[in-house]
């Protein structure tokens, strides 16, 4: 446990800089319309748009461990983890754009990316991940299954009643989840000084009596490795564990953020710090070298602008499509059949 | 009504007027919410107000709405004249306790010894494509729940006033602010909100209704952003000689029955359009009030709401859901003879 290998290394490395990319041509279409006036009606993709460049490793690091078995929740502020959980890309990026093939047919858009193949989802509301990601870990006991859940939110989510009251019903009852803050310093123009004590959001755990880390610096390695451990202790049935990774927002907190709040010195510190060249410097270590990884980042590339070309071909969606989906079931809610029952009934003794 | 002549002002600017000049007048009045100092608040609710009144009056506070929202009742409860912003009305969820439990039912459950002076201030609606959890207005759930004041305002002339009234009001208000009128640069208001603001203080009292458009063929009675869009149906109507009325509502609660009774007594014909939910909600219980008070008055009647679903993502989806000109207008064309 703990030691990553070189193959880690390399999709690692894959996923983060093909989040990185990603957000960088999302940006660019974003802004497609939006200048010199930004007005956030126009361009080809629709609503706010918050990216994600400089919180890669945070994502790359944990989802290694992770299999389509097991359940991630998101907030705001996915792309990176949804790259990293391998939800389709394709999808994805339709979705983000408001087209009739996205994951969510158009519905949901770029805060609610909902992809059940691989037990993802999203909530743009601060730190309601955090209870259906303690509900599918307490599914997974229920059913003795070996699955783990893990619930992303941001710093600025660490004193919210939904994460901290999770917290403690997943320590109570041991339960196979990992909550992971992705530490930025900022909460839209809020620094986490002004709003949060203590500002590491791994203190929270000592309080539930669970394990907190702090890994203080974006080092994918490092992640990794914490994440090996808390993911193997989920998956043994030894209970949940709060980490706390500091990241760097090397864009604005929403497309179109002017960040006048921010100063310039503090943008420059999070443009500095990069993820992607420690990782890149750890690969060199481990003999991949330069033409590896360009080769790396060229396919990456390749694949992001697929995405995003073959998005934007795509319909939109009719608009009395509008109308449907409100339930899965029609709305008499009448069913056919029982549904039967899969789990053992033995409140986990199996897992 | 507003006049025309003088000064212009955008609808944030004339509520951030409003707040300011309480806070210079009364020391017991300060504004707690996320991003509401050095930003100015996601929607220009606060833009300024820091560099006048600091940190201590102007109150960054931490993502914990049940925590920030719930300290404002009791500041207010012990006499102080606490703002809170919730910066999306969709986010009551986390905090629903305090506000309905709590704010709204003190006052009643201690036989009015005890009373809740507090401001809401909350932004809501659609048609920028934010979705499902960033696009509702949900004036219907907070005019259902008894023991709150709910004010929409449509125009900048009436945001002042009614922030005003609502700052000094013994009550808990709830004030939502529609952000496509707010006049940010980034989300371009309609023509309208932007009106004419006197520089001075004054107030307009809660439950009346404002006639934004007299006309002797239909009632329109709507609200916030619709205000706009039922007046550019008008205009449209107006070619075709179909005259218009259209009642801006400007409160919920409370309710200014009056001037929808004698409107729709002169007319005849009533069309209600809401940006919330249709179901269980304003478009029913408007009409509802006309029928219980004249079961005679009307000879037609339409309504123009979101049809039941969550408002979803993607323009044309959004668009399909939310009632504009041309909805409206076909709406008043289904009630004329
Ligand atoms: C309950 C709730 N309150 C407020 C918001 C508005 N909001 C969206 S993102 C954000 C800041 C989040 O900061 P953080 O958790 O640190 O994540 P980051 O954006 O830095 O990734 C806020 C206040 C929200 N979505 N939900
Ligand atoms: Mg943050």
């Amino acid at each position: 446990m703990g030691t990553v290998t070189t193959t880690q290394l390399r999709s690692m490395y894959e996923d983060m800089v093909t989040a990185r990319y990603y957000e960088e041509r999302l940006q660019e279409e974003y802004m497609e319309g939006k200048t010199p006036g930004f007005d956030i009606s126009a361009g080809p993709i629709p609503g706010e748009l918050h990216l994600a460049a400089g919180h890669e490793a945070a994502a790359a690091g944990v989802c290694a461990h992770l299999t389509d078995e097991d359940t991630v929740t998101a907030p705001h502020r996915p792309h990176h983890i949804a790259i990293a959980k391998g939800v389709d890309l394709k999808r994805m990026t339709a979705e983000i754009f408001g087209r009739e093939t996205g994951l969510s047919a158009g519905k949901g858009g770029h805060m609610h990316l909902f992809d059940p193949d691989v037990n993802f989802a999203c909530s743009g509301i601060i730190a309601q991940g955090c209870p259906p990601a303690v509900g599918a870990a307490l599914a997974a006991m229920k059913r003795n299954e070996s699955s783990v859940a893990v619930a992303y939110l941001g710093e600025g989510a660490i004193s919210q009643g939904a994460f901290l009251e999770s917290l403690n019903l997943a320590s109570l009852h041991d339960l196979p989840v990992i909550f992971v803050v992705e530490d930025n310093d900022w909460a839209i123009s809020m620094p986490k000084g002004r709003i949060s004590v203590p500002q590491d959001g791994s203190k929270r755990a000592a309080g539930f009596d669970m394990p907190g880390v702090r890994i203080d610096h974006d080092d994918a390695t490092a992640v990794y490795e914490a994440a090996a451990e808390a993911v193997g202790r989920a998956r043994d049935g030894n209970g949940p564990t709060l980490m706390s990774v500091q990241v760097h927002r090397r864009m604005g907190h929403f497309m179109g953020d002017p960040e006048t709040y921010r100063p310039e010195a503090d943008q420059q510190r999070h443009q500095e710090r990069d993820s992607i060249e420690r990782l890149a410097a750890d690969l060199e270590a481990a003999g991949v070298d330069e033409d590896e990884r360009e080769t790396i980042r060229e396919d990456a590339h390749a694949r992001v602008d697929d995405a995003i070309e073959w998005a934007k071909d795509q319909p939109e969606p009719e608009p009395d499509a509008a109308l449907e989906d409100v339930f899965s079931n029609p709305p008499s809610g009448v069913t056919d059949e029982d549904p039967t029952p899969e789990f053992a009934g033995n409140g986990g003794a199996d897992r | 009504m507003s006049d025309d002549e003088g000064r212009q002002a955008t609808m944030s600017t004339a509520m951030v007027e409003a707040i300011a000049t309480e806070m210079r007048d009364n020391d017991e009045v300060f504004y707690m919410g996320e991003d509401v100092a050095d930003y100015g608040g996601i929607f220009d609710s606060t833009d300024g107000l820091l560099e006048e009144f600091g940190h201590d009056r102007i109150m960054d506070v931490p993502i914990s709405e049940t925590a920030y929202i719930g300290a404002a009742v009791g500041a207010a409860q012990a006499g102080m004249r606490p703002i809170a912003e919730l910066m999306f009305v969709d986010f009551f969820g986390v905090c629903m306790d305090q506000l309905y439990n709590q704010m709204a039912k003190n006052t009643y459950m201690s036989g009015a010894n005890v009373n809740v002076p507090m401001v809401l201030t909350t932004a809501v609606g659609g048609t920028y494509s934010d979705a499902a959890q960033h696009s509702q207005t949900l004036y219907g759930t907070f005019a259902h729940l008894p023991g709150m004041k709910v004010v929409v305002p449509s125009t900048a002339y009436d945001a002042k006033g009614l922030m005003h009234n609502a700052i000094r009001d013994d009550d808990p208000v709830v004030y939502m602010f529609h952000k496509r009128l707010m006049g940010i640069g980034w989300m371009p208001a309609p023509d309208g909100p932007k009106t004419a603001v006197p520089e001075e203080p004054y107030t307009i009292p809660f439950g009346q209704a404002d006639i934004k458009r007299e006309g002797a063929d239909v009632t329109v009675v709507t609200l916030g952003l619709h205000v706009h869009r039922a007046l550019e149906a008008a205009a449209k109507l107006a070619d075709d000689g179909i005259d218009v009325e259209v009642i801006d509502l400007r409160t919920l609660v409370p309710l200014d029955e009056a001037t929808i009774l004698e409107s729709v007594q002169k007319t005849g014909r009533l069309v209600v359009v809401d940006e919330d939910y249709r179901s269980f909600g304003l478009t029913g219980e408007v009409i509802s009030r006309v029928v219980e008070a004249e079961p005679d008055a009307l000879e037609a009647v339409e309504r123009l709401a979101i049809p039941d679903v969550p408002l979803p993502y993607a323009r044309p989806l959004e668009n399909r859901v939310i009632p504009d000109s041309d909805d409206i207008e076909d709406a008043i064309r289904k009630t004329q003879p």
